[in-house]
This record gives structure tokens, C-alpha cells and sequence, in this order.
């Protein structure tokens, strides 16, 4: 190449003549590096030394105003005798067990019925998708109004329907059942994505499914599902991860009550570690976390992952 | 079997007769479509309507959905109680400074994840989608430890610095997958005129990437304005709350009513809901666009 143009005064510099005279492979290689050289420091300084610090700090007791100090593996210790983390397991189970199904296949049905080519879908689409960008804060507040056992909108209807005053917030038996509404009220984030897999559906399948006499569900059985599965697939593991996340809601709603039947996994962390500062034991709860979050997402890979149907497989 | 008729090397819409069935579910959607729509608009209409009711409607069973007589003034109690305009302002900074770190940095290392061949780099892109699912809850604790030894606390720097080192694992994702759908021949066009690398990113690529940094930045910003946990863990004086902390501190103040709490919530969901409708093509078209398959 003797393409002839002037210098830039990066390109004079010692660095750039010998970054030059590389060969091709190795300045790739460095060009490489320095385009992702961000991710791998904040990979470093957000995700591996947090994770080195939390677990030297499960062997410590440090309530962040008088020194920390080493006390060998007591805090795993609580970790078995304590009751109020069976409890907080159970409640963030139930929630996850319960919301992730009716989620996706809430999310799945509204991303259907708004796939279809009516006037004014557009309207449609943005109504669906308005309760997922509603603020987290926001959302409580209004939320925690909606289910008011006396006021609330939610118990009116109930009423009018000739039901009996439900004591949503109240009741341990019925909270979580609170929180599962207010969640798939939100369902917008799948929805969407579900329906970018169903516009990618080409329209030929079910040309082809129809000739073959398919009806309306055998086309949903034989050629939407399957070809959806991946889009299915990672709906499933984000909404099961975001489940075991859930927080503002607990916090500001019911604050983790009544007798801790809300108190889900990420309140409890937060709880132990600012409010009763247990900053050891907080991180010990942060690694048991992390270690469900993992077991559950092999077993989610290894059971639902294997059936998924990829059409170009190492894409 | 219009097909069979048509004359040959032209496609003739087929015009088989709508079915009885066909258009019972052509009714029966479109019934869906408007049910589901109220169901979804409803609890907006309910914020709006009891937020602008006097103390004693809101106490009044059975409610109306017109409030009588109607309080605006609801609204400026409200944002008058606690200094909304400074968390305002603070939300702000904090979400566009998130929104310039996640375009830049996102697009940046997408770049070289999308276009560059170079060993290691399927190894990176490997722990890219892994930190995709480690949830932050996880890393909370260790995190403001970090912060902690930094001397970051109550300071914005805890919700703004990290965001220059990537800008997050699915926004890395979306614009790889982006940059996947511009035709390479561009760029090489642009190299032999004699463009570096980093002018194909600079110049090329990111003029031609729009609608996904669009995308990306509303995402970013909603995640920034809506936030709570980052900045209830990192921030304590009170002059440097966001709105979300701002809101929420209020609630917990218990001797403040539903009327004011609602007139705070609706007053903070309101920016955010005419951002959307303003870049709603982008928020929905983008994720459309980028093929989220697989």
C-alpha cells in the first residue's frame, strides 16, 4: 500500500511507528484489546474484586463503624441455625415458582394479540409496554394503593363482583399472591421481546403448515413454539433471575412483612447488611445468592436448554 | 388454491373464503386487545384520579372515579414538601452522565467484539454474557465496601463512574448485534481512503448505528431515573437524593397521606412516560430490529 496522505501527530509518534511495523495478526490483536480493554477493567473493578472482597469478608464481622475483625467461619455458622433465612428462601421460592410461569405465558399471550395487523396496533403496543416504565418508586406507592383492603381499587372490583374484602397486604396467605399481580402487570420487557421473535417468524412456515392442513392450533404447536423456543428460553432464565431480585416493591410496600412472608433474598441482604450491619453475614448471603442463582440456571440449561430448537446452530 | 390459475411467475394473493371461525378469533382479538388495554391503563387512571382528591374522597368507599371536587393543588404540596426540584436536578445529571458512559463505552467495546478477529476475544465475549447473569443484588454489599475504601459515599460516583467501563453486559449485546448488520464493505471502503480503525468506529460506525444508541441511551436513562437501590445504598445527604430516594423517603415518612404520595408518584411518572412517547418507534423497532434470537 503506498497510499500517500499526510501524518497526524498520533501517527509520528514512537508508539504508532513500532505498533506499525507489526504484523497484521498481532496490531488485530492489540486493536482488539484496546477496543474491549473497557469491559476487561470494569470486569476487574466491578466484578472480580467485589467478588475477592465478599469472600474475605465472609470471615469476618465488620458492622462498618468499629474494625473488622477475623471470626474464622461463624458466620456460616448462623447461616445454618438461622431461621429467618428459611423463611426468606421460602417466600423468594414461592414468588419465583409462581410468577415466572404466569409471566412468560402472560407475556407471550400479550405479545400475540399484539402481533396481529389491526388499525392502530402502534397504540396498542405502547399501552402494553406504559407499566414497565412506570419508576420503580412510583409503582410501589401506587401499588400498595391498588390492594388498600378498604380503598383499593383491586378490593372493589373484587366486591362489585360480589366477592369477599380480600386483606392483600396484610394476609400472609394472600401477599405473595399481591406481589405476582403487580409483577405481571409489568410484563412489557418479555413482551416485547417475544414479540420481535414472533415478527421474525417468516410467513412461509405457515403457508407451508396450512397446506399440510394445519389448524390454528397445530400451527401454534408445530410451528410457532418451536421456533420461538430460543426466544422462550431466555425469556425464562431473565425472568427468573429478575425474580430473585425483587426488592423496591418488597421494601416499600410490605417491608418485608407480614411475619416476613415477603421478605425475599435481596431484602434480607440488604437488611442484614444496612440496617442490622452484619456486613459479613450480608456477604455470606450474597455467595448463597449467587450459588442458587447458578445451580438453578445449570439445571435450567441442562433440562430446557437441551430442547430448544436453534435453526442455525453455531450462529 | 389460487395458485393453480394464476399465470405463471406471478404471485396472486390467495383469496380463500374467511371461515365462520376465522372471524369469530378476528372478533374475539381484537375484544382482547381493548380488555387488556384497560387492564393496563386502568391503575394509571386510578393514580391520576385519586391523586387529585382532597383527603376526605380518597376515605370514601365506594370511590369516585371522577374526583369532586378536584385538588391540583395536590400536586404542588407535594412537590413542595420535600426539595423535588434539587432531586430533580440530581436524577438528571446522574441519568445523562449514565446515558454519555453506556453509549460510548457499549458501542466501543461492541466494536471490537463485532468487527475485529483476534484471539481471546470469543473467551471475552464468553464472561460479556455471563455478567448478563450475575445480578448486581449479588455484588451489592462487596461493591459498597469498594466504594467504601474509595471515599465515594455520597457522592455520585458510585452510579456514574462504573458505567464508563462497558456500559453493561446487555448493552455490549445489543450493539454487537447491531454492528453485525452493517455491511463490512462499508468499512472497507473507509480503510482503503486510508481511515484507522478507530476512524471506521468513530466515523462509520456510530453515524450509522442511531437507532441502537437511541435504544440503548432510553434504556440506559429509564434504568438511571428509575433506580432505587444504587443510589438508597450510596447517597445520604438529603441534597443529594434522586427522585426514586427522594420518593421513597417520603413514603416512609408515615404522617404523609395517600393524596400527596400519589401526587408524588404520578408527578414522577410523568417525564418518563412522554420520553416514551416520544422515542416509542426507537424503544420497540430497536429491540425488533437488533434480532434479540438466540
Amino acid at each position: 500500500m503506498t497510499v500517500q496522505r499526510q501524518q497526524t501527530f498520533l501517527e509520528s509518534t514512537p508508539f504508532f511507528r513500532w505498533y506499525n511495523g507489526l504484523p497484521l495478526k498481532r496490531r488485530r490483536t492489540i486493536l482488539g484489546y484496546m477496543f474491549i480493554m473497557p469491559f476487561i477493567l470494569g470486569f476487574l473493578f466491578w466484578f472480580l474484586i467485589p467478588a475477592l472482597v465478599a469472600a474475605n469478608l465472609t470471615l469476618q464481622k465488620w458492622n462498618l463503624i468499629t474494625p473488622a475483625r477475623y471470626v474464622g467461619f461463624e458466620n456460616f455458622e448462623t447461616l445454618v441455625s438461622d431461621p429467618i433465612l428459611g423463611q426468606s428462601l421460602k417466600a423468594t421460592f414461592l414468588f419465583s415458582a409462581i410468577s415466572v410461569p404466569l409471566g412468560l405465558v402472560f407475556a407471550f399471550f400479550l405479545a400475540s394479540l399484539i402481533n396481529s395487523k389491526v388499525r392502530g396496533i402502534a397504540i396498542f403496543r405502547t399501552i402494553y409496554f406504559l407499566p414497565s416504565i412506570v419508576p420503580a418508586v412510583a409503582n410501589a406507592i401506587l401499588w400498595a394503593w391498588l390492594f388498600n383492603t378498604e380503598f383499593g381499587l383491586i378490593n372493589f372490583f373484587i366486591r362489585a363482583l360480589g366477592g369477599p374484602k380480600i386483606a392483600w397486604l396484610q394476609d400472609p396467605d394472600w401477599v405473595l399472591f399481591a406481589f405476582v399481580i403487580l409483577t405481571i402487570w409489568g410484563v412489557g420487557n418479555s413482551m416485547i421481546i417475544f414479540l420481535a421473535g414472533l415478527q421474525g417468524i417468516p410467513e412461509i412456515y405457515y403457508e407451508a403448515a396450512e397446506i399440510d392442513g394445519a389448524g390454528r392450533w397445530a400451527k401454534l404447536w408445530y410451528v410457532t413454539l418451536p421456533v420461538m423456543s430460543p426466544v422462550i428460553f431466555f425469556n425464562l432464565v431473565i425472568g427468573f433471575i429478575n425474580s430473585f431480585q425483587i426488592f423496591v416493591s418488597a421494601l416499600l410496600i410490605t417491608n418485608g412483612g407480614p411475619q416476613n412472608s415477603t421478605l425475599f433474598l435481596v431484602l434480607y441482604i440488604y437488611r442484614t447488611a444496612f440496617q442490622s450491619g452484619k456486613m459479613g453475614y450480608a456477604a455470606v448471603l450474597s455467595w448463597l445468592l449467587f450459588f442458587i442463582l447458578m445451580g438453578m440456571s445449570l439445571l435450567v440449561f441442562r433440562y430446557i436448554g437441551s430442547r430448544v430448537y436453534y435453526e442455525n446452530p453455531g450462529d | 388454491m389460487g395458485f393453480v390459475d394464476a399465470p405463471a411467475g406471478q404471485y396472486v394473493e390467495r383469496t380463500a373464503p374467511k371461515s365462520r371461525t376465522d372471524v369469530f378469533f378476528k372478533y374475539l382479538n381484537i375484544f382482547l386487545l381493548w380488555f387488556f388495554a384497560i387492564v393496563m391503563i386502568l391503575p394509571f387512571l386510578w393514580l391520576v384520579s385519586s391523586s387529585l382528591k382532597t383527603q376526605n374522597a380518597i376515605f370514601q368507599y365506594p370511590p369516585d372515579f371522577i374526583p369532586n371536587p378536584m385538588v391540583p393543588e395536590n400536586y404542588i404540596n407535594a412537590l413542595t414538601y420535600k426539595p423535588f426540584g434539587q432531586y430533580f436536578a440530581n436524577t438528571l445529571f446522574v441519568a445523562g452522565m449514565n446515558v454519555i458512559a453506556v453509549v460510548l463505552s457499549a458501542s466501543f467495546c461492541a466494536y471490537g467484539f463485532a468487527r475485529i478477529r483476534f484471539p481471546g476475544r470469543d473467551f471475552w465475549f464468553g464472561i460479556v454474557m455471563a455478567t448478563l447473569f450475575l445480578p448486581y443484588a449479588i455484588l451489592l454489599v462487596p461493591s459498597f465496601i469498594i466504594f467504601t475504601r474509595l471515599g465515594w459515599i455520597d457522592t455520585f460516583l458510585p452510579l456514574v463512574v462504573p458505567q464508563f467501563f462497558g456500559g453493561g453486559a446487555f448493552n455490549i449485546f445489543l450493539m454487537r448485534q447491531f454492528f453485525r448488520t452493517i455491511p463490512e464493505e462499508i468499512a472497507d471502503a473507509a480503510r482503503i481512503d486510508g481511515c484507522s480503525e478507530l476512524g471506521v468506529y468513530w466515523r462509520i460506525m456510530l453515524p450509522l448505528s442511531k437507532p441502537a444508541l437511541i435504544t440503548i441511551g432510553i434504556f440506559t436513562f429509564l434504568f438511571a431515573w428509575n433506580d432505587l437501590i444504587g443510589p438508597l445504598t450510596y447517597l445520604r445527604s438529603p441534597e443529594n437524593f434522586t427522585i426514586a430516594v427522594g420518593l421513597a423517603s417520603f413514603r416512609s415518612q408515615t404522617d404523609i397521606s395517600w393524596d400527596l404520595q400519589l401526587a408524588a408518584s404520578a408527578a414522577v411518572t410523568v417525564p418518563v412516560i412522554i420520553l416514551f412517547f416520544f422515542a416509542q418507534r426507537y424503544f420497540i423497532q430497536g429491540v425488533v430490529m437488533t434480532g434479540l434470537k438466540g
